[in-house]
């Protein structure tokens, strides 16, 4: 199964990834990051599919797509 | 486990300043994507522009020049002219290149200088806090068009492929933005064909990517992504303005 990584210390809460994810699987994280933000997370990782456009809209290359 | 995406390596692994849902990330990534493609990270040289990418040089794994207001082609004409084995981009903004530099990326296109050049449009000025630029849309409210912008005062937006496509120098010019997955993927191509014609020795690559702004734009990311698809790109076509790499 697909798993995606979204390093908290980069992620600005922009949410580009939620809004991108063709299964929804992505959404806002419940604690908050040092940077003062509810970086995203992968919620549901049943339903990933591991096809990166999460990873191709990221504007801070914090998500890190591994199978 | 295989890994399926991940930060390319010409990207250094820290934290960048920009806004959150900037688009200038998006774009960096790409650039150090073409960079391993390429296999070219350790010949590459960049030129940062004033503006919101100013730091750019903390971010990739090349040597940087950062270059004075608008001169970014000018500096990129020095580096490729003493140095012809080198690989050099200037990355610009609308506010550096098509106001204050207009003069310097016409004549290195006028020339064909074989650099690459990557111009950000974003219809703002960003990091000043959200002027009047050049390429501002027509009733776009700016700090110093707070009644939008009227073409009886303040003129036309420029189109910049338009515009250099009539210069026989340029010999790639591409228009692409960063909204969505599959532009990202058309903007990524059209990143590694300009490189790849630095490579080859063609001459002058622009490749012009709209890019968002929400914090200038007063906007949330998803608002400012609409902004570019029902605003931006009507007035700002994507698709490839000129392609004479083979010749």
């Amino acid at each position: 199964m697909p798993k995606i990584e979204v390093d908290a210390n980069k992620c600005k809460a922009c949410y580009l990834c939620v809004n991108a994810c063709p299964k929804k699987c992505l959404g806002p994280s419940k604690t908050i990051s040092k940077k003062g933000y509810f970086p995203a997370e992968q919620q549901r990782p049943e339903d990933c599919i591991g096809c990166k456009m999460c990873y191709l809209v990221c504007p801070d290359v914090a998500i890190t797509v591994i199978k | 486990m295989t890994i399926l995406a991940q930060r390319p390596k010409s990207l250094l692994d820290v934290p960048m300043h920009y806004c959150p849902g900037c688009g200038h990330g998006i774009v960096h990534r790409l650039m150090a994507e073409t960079f391993d493609e390429l296999n070219i990270a350790d010949r590459v040289i960049g030129v940062a522009p004033v503006g919101c990418a100013v730091f750019a040089d903390s971010y990739f794994a090349c040597d940087m020049v950062q270059g004075a207001h608008g001169r970014g082609p000018a500096i990129a004409t020095g580096i490729k002219r003493s140095k012809p084995g080198a690989i050099v981009f200037s990355y610009q903004g609308d506010g550096d290149l098509a106001s204050i530099g207009m003069a310097e990326i016409v004549h290195a296109a006028v020339r064909s200088e074989k650099i690459t050049v990557i111009f950000i449009n974003n219809a703002i000025y960003g990091m000043t806090g959200g002027q009047m630029a050049p390429t501002t849309l027509v009733g776009q409210v700016a700090t110093t068009a707070p009644k939008g912008r009227d073409p009886e005062l303040q003129g036309w937006p420029i189109n910049m492929c338009e515009m250099l496509a009539q210069i026989t120098g340029s010999k790639y010019l591409a228009r692409v933005a960063v909204d969505s997955p599959q532009n990202v993927i058309k903007a990524k191509q059209a990143i590694k064909k300009a490189f790849e014609n630095q490579v080859n020795g063609v001459g002058f690559s622009m490749v012009e990517v709209l890019s968002q702004c929400p914090t200038n734009w007063h906007a949330d990311p998803m608002k400012a992504l609409e902004f570019v698809r029902t605003k931006m790109m009507p007035q700002y076509p994507l698709g490839v303005f000129k392609d004479e790499g083979a010749k």
